[in-house]
């Protein structure tokens, strides 16, 4: 090999299918992408939530990835409204995470031996949902081409254990694997009878320049507002019901645990995922001033970091029920 | 003597922090061979590091630790025997160091004489002591950020993934984190597998063949004499050094090369300030110039593997860059579409701090401030054309709202400054004009270190100056001012910008004025309800004296004693107290001066004693009760003042230095002969006149009781 020559370099599918079957070979939960806006792989909640807690979890879900000032009406070759992460969480990380990692590159069909990679110091922090961590972007030939984060804390929550969380960033590295200079020119998907070929940009153009043109002129300032209030008022309303099960002390503890099981944290999560991304439409429709700002990043918080303490504690409620599981899997695994 | 040889295997640690932790490693085994007596003297260390290992061989540790003879001290003969014959204390002694009695010393103490014995201690083997000592110094090595993946008690910068622990061919027992001591270590992560050291001596070959060269100085010649091969494809082309970058890729590599890349000549109408930080700040880049020392279509990149003989690398490289240039020529021509003097509203949603509003309130405050310092200036002879302060004041920040800025926010201002160049700012305005609003924009944030230069015009620096005071001024109101080593804002870094630009623009600025002025601008705004920090112009005033001292000091390298001298004669004006330290400095060591030092820190000491005992001073000095001596120190005292005064006015304060040493002989001759503090009382305060007379009028200049005068004079 030379130079990657379009044709028989994969496909965007291909990149998507080949990272998922090798994390699902490797153990992971190959889960759906979350069907709510999101700015990040990191806030859906198998991401978020699922990080929480004693319990491990191994996970790979494709995201795609809202931000709406970065919309360029479809005209800037890098730049994207809507990307799209591949994000595996390794809960806990294996201590080889960064050679199966490295391994993860070779499947899609990179081969090491002729390529430069550098792991280079990047920290991840969101004050919006209380997370940290520690880490790398992974740099190939000069393109930053994965995130790659020790997980610390999240939702203000010390992790224990710890995950590792790998974002790669599909468009980036489809580009680098086709040489292809402008996002547009991927080829998604490719006809096997016919070998027809199927862009990004005949996929996804109509989506970047129409969506650029609500962020930026359309979207109704007012009715966003109201639509934030709304996701607001009935996300704190959960909570609150959530915490009066905590503190009542005359029903019976089971009937408690019971309640607090079968309680729709996850609904409130999305709630709170919805302001999260109005927060960010009103921002790119320049509805937010600076006095406002730092306010209504507070209120997102709130929502975020409560979330993550009433999840740990139907976690917690529910950790007899998971021990039990665990002995059940530890007695099959000592059987085998 | 056996050879010890320590690895610490990690995932990749961060470029900025591997010097430091490799000397701190060095330093504390070094330490811990010398404490824990392993080192016979002749210890040769070599330090090594690479992205993923710390590493220390120290040649010739001693097998073991030396045998130590210690003297046990028992009881006092008085209580050892009575009528000759050894007492149960004696003998329970005895008992305890494994001895008969008679076979017990004597020993003579200051307090009689007592029972004593030698104790051999046995010295414990090298690899028993590195085993317990070794994991605690890693252990303790200092991160500026650490993290956890096994216990939250286990902190380090990474994950350790091997430890490899060797005295001469055997591994020592120990353990950290967790992980057991070895033989094995593992080469670079693509090139290289995993490899045994035979021996502690071998470390530096057995890496070698795994493709890892563990010296960072090798690895810098490496880079350098790669950089220089590439280069050489380009006739007359050179790279351009650069320290920091160079240190970032030997740290960021394992097994370094270098290759030349390039790119599209017309990527070169882009300012050379936005190539070269996309180059270098992004993508870790070494810019080429010409031969005529511009900016050549060309860049270099540090590999870490062998090489890109199929130039795979190289187009890769290639690719993001043009993509990285690109986004840069978009965002320059998206930008200009809407010009910097209709960006000045959008400052308002920008935030500064969120206590002290946007970035448009703080361009009307720095404005205003700006005008007043331009005034005051005007007003001490200093030209200033403020109608270029009041419009670079007012575009200022407006490069916050670009998309240049937003994408390389290290090039806040320098942007700025070059949309005002290719800007039509205002119609009727000149080139020249335009010229110089941009330089003031370009230069605000100058300078960045003590190292960097100040702004290059007058303008700039009154801009700069009251930018960085309204921050100043705003933070410390919110009782946001730096606490040891917390410096969120960079408040000190930036009064030392106010310090050095003030002093090498030779600003006559009063720095109390310009604080208070600075206050002023926040009166009647909303960050002003969150003001609670009271003594404010205390805080700011002493604020500003320590950054004047770290200037006098490190930067113009004067003594400290000077500098304290200088200092307690005044700090508001930085020119003056620049020139007076200097001046100082000058004659700090002609022999007369240090004796009229040493007289004045005698005579403040007299007027210590004065204050204690209550002793009051005359209020004039009495020529008549005076003695020869008095009269003729007071008689040269008054006709030195008015020459004295003179070349300080004239701010000749070395000649008034040098003035004032003239009086040695007859303050020398005053304290030979006269004693102050008599039991007269109108005698003593007569002289007390006399003294105070002194210390009034020549410690204008300094608070020469400050300077260090032992060991110096005689």
């Amino acid at each position: 090999m030379t130079r990657s020559d379009q044709k028989t370099s994969p496909t965007y599918q291909d990149l998507i299918l080949g990272l998922e079957k090798f994390w699902a070979d490797r153990g992971c939960v190959v889960q759906q992408p979350h069907d709510l806006e999101v700015g990040a792989g990191t806030s859906a909640p198998e991401t978020f939530l699922r990080v929480l807690g004693p319990q491990p979890y191994n996970v790979a879900y494709v995201q795609p990835s809202r931000r709406p000032a970065d919309g360029r009406y479809g005209d800037n070759p890098n730049r994207l409204y809507k990307h799209t992460q591949l994000q595996v969480i390794l809960k806990p990380p294996p201590a080889t995470v960064q050679e199966l990692y490295l391994e993860s590159l070779t499947a899609i069909g990179i081969d090491l031996s002729q390529h430069d990679i550098k792991f280079e110091e990047d920290n991840w922090e969101s004050p919006t949902l209380g997370a940290w961590g520690i880490g790398w972007q992974v740099m190939l030939d000069g393109l930053e081409i994965t995130q790659f984060t020790y997980f610390q804390q999240c939702g203000g929550v010390d992790l224990d254990p710890i995950c590792a969380e790998l974002t790669y960033g599909l468009e980036r590295i489809a580009a680098f694997l086709q040489d292809v200079d402008s996002v547009y020119d991927i080829v998604w998907a490719r006809d096997p009878e016919t070998g027809l070929a199927v862009t990004y940009g005949d996929v996804r153009y109509a989506d970047e320049l129409q969506f650029s043109v609500y962020n930026f002129e359309r979207a109704n300032v007012d009715y966003l507002w109201k639509h934030f209030d709304l996701f607001e008022a009935e996300c704190q309303e959960l909570l609150s019901a959530y915490r009066a099960i905590e503190k009542d002390d005359k029903t019976p503890a089971e009937a408690v645990a019971c309640e607090k099981r079968r309680f729709p944290l996850l609904a409130a999560y999305d709630l709170c995922l919805k302001c999260s991304h109005l927060f960010n439409l009103l921002d790119s429709r320049g509805a937010i001033s600076v006095t406002e700002r730092v306010g209504v990043i507070a209120r997102v918080r709130n929502l975020a970091v409560g979330i993550s303490k009433a999840y740990l504690d139907q976690q917690g409620t529910a950790a007899p029920e998971v021990a039990a599981r665990k002995q059940r899997q530890g007695a099959q695994g000592a059987a085998d | 003597m056996p050879d010890f040889l320590l690895e610490i295997g990690l995932e990749e640690v961060p470029a900025r922090m591997i010097d430091a932790a490799e000397t701190s490693l060095g330093f504390r085994i070094a330490k811990l061979l010398v404490d824990g007596r392993l080192d016979p003297g002749n210890a040769k260390m070599e330090e090594y590091s690479t992205p993923r290992r710390l590493a220390v061989l120290v040649r010739g540790v001693a097998a073991s630790q030396p045998d130590s003879e210690e003297q046990v001290v028992g009881p006092s003969l008085k209580v050892s025997f009575k009528d000759g014959q050894p007492t149960q204390a004696a003998q329970a002694f005895a008992k305890k160091v494994g001895l008969p009695v008679e076979k017990l010393e004597k020993v003579a103490t200051p307090k009689g004489e007592y029972l004593a014995v030698k104790v051999v201690n046995r010295g414990r083997a090298a690899g028993e002591v590195l085993a317990d000592a070794v994991p605690k110094e890693i252990a303790a090595l200092y991160w500026p950020k650490s993290m956890y993946w096994r216990s939250k008690n286990e902190r380090f910068v990474r994950p350790l993934r091997w430890l490899v622990a060797l005295l001469d061919d055997s591994a020592i027992p120990m353990e950290l984190f967790g992980m057991p001591a070895q033989a094995g270590t593992r080469g670079h992560r693509i090139l290289g597998g995993s490899a045994t050291i035979p021996r502690a001596s071998a470390y530096e070959e057995t890496l070698r063949e795994v493709k890892v060269i563990v010296s960072r100085g090798e690895r810098e010649q490496r880079i350098r004499k790669a950089l220089d091969a590439a280069t050489r494809t380009v006739a007359g082309a050179r790279w351009r050094e650069d320290p920091e970058l160079l240190d970032t890729v030997v740290n960021l590599t394992e097994w370094p090369a270098a290759i030349l890349g390039n790119f599209d000549r017309e990527f070169l109408d882009l300012p050379e300030e936005v190539l070269v930080t996309v180059m270098r700040d992004h993508q870790k880049y070494f810019a080429v110039q010409d031969a005529s020392g511009k900016l050549a279509p060309h860049f270099l990149a540090v590999l870490n593997t062998e090489g890109d003989p199929a130039g795979i690398i190289r187009h890769g490289n290639e690719r993001v860059l043009r993509a990285r240039f690109n986004d840069a020529c978009f965002f320059w021509q998206t930008d200009q579409k809407h010009p910097l003097r209709n960006r000045v509203p959008d400052l308002k949603k920008v935030t500064f701090q969120k206590d002290l509003g946007s970035y448009f309130d703080k361009s009307m405050r720095v404005q205003k401030l700006a005008s007043l310092i331009s005034q005051s200036l005007d007003d001490a002879g200093v030209k200033v054309r403020s109608g270029i302060v009041h419009k670079a004041a007012l575009l200022a920040k407006t490069d916050l709202t670009t998309e240049l800025v937003k994408e390389f926010t290290e090039l806040q201002g320098i942007v700025g400054g070059l949309y005002a160049r290719a800007q039509r700012l205002d119609p009727n305005m000149k080139d020249d004009q335009r010229e110089a609003i941009a330089t003031a924009i370009y230069d605000q944030y100058k300078p960045q270190s003590m190292e960097d230069s100040v702004p290059r015009t007058v303008e700039g620096a009154v801009l700069s100056v009251a930018d960085k005071a309204d921050s100043i001024a705003g933070m410390f109101a919110l009782g946001l001012q730096p606490t040891g080593s917390k410096d969120p804002f960079a408040l000190r870094r930036q009064a030392n910008g106010i310090v050095k630009t003030i002093a090498e623009h030779k600003l006559p600025l009063s720095l109390r004025h310009l604080c208070s002025d600075a206050l002023t601008g926040y009166t009647g705004s909303e960050a002003e309800k969150a003001f609670t920090a009271a003594g404010l112009d205390e805080a700011l005033a002493g604020f500003f004296r320590e950054r004047l001292e770290h200037y006098l000091r490190d930067v113009l390298g004067l003594e400290y004693d000077t500098v304290n001298a200088v200092l307690a004669a005044g700090f508001d004006d930085v020119v003056d107290a620049v020139a007076r330290a200097q001046a100082v400095g000058k004659v700090r060591d002609l022999q007369d001066f240090l004796s009229i030092a040493a007289a004045f820190k005698r005579i403040n000491n007299i007027f210590k004693q004065a204050q204690e005992k209550g002793f009051k001073t005359a209020a004039d000095f009495d020529d008549s009760i005076a003695t020869e001596e008095e009269k003729l120190l007071h008689a040269k005292a008054e006709l030195l003042a008015p020459r004295f005064d003179a070349a300080r006015e004239s701010r000749d304060y070395a000649d008034a230095l040098i003035q004032l040493s003239t009086l040695r002989e007859s303050v020398d001759n005053f304290f030979d002969k006269v004693m102050v503090m008599v039991d007269d009382d109108r005698v003593r305060a007569n002289r007390l006149a006399l003294l105070e007379n002194l210390l009034r009028s020549f410690s204008t200049i300094a608070d020469f009781s400050e300077i260090v005068t032992e060991g110096k004079g005689s």
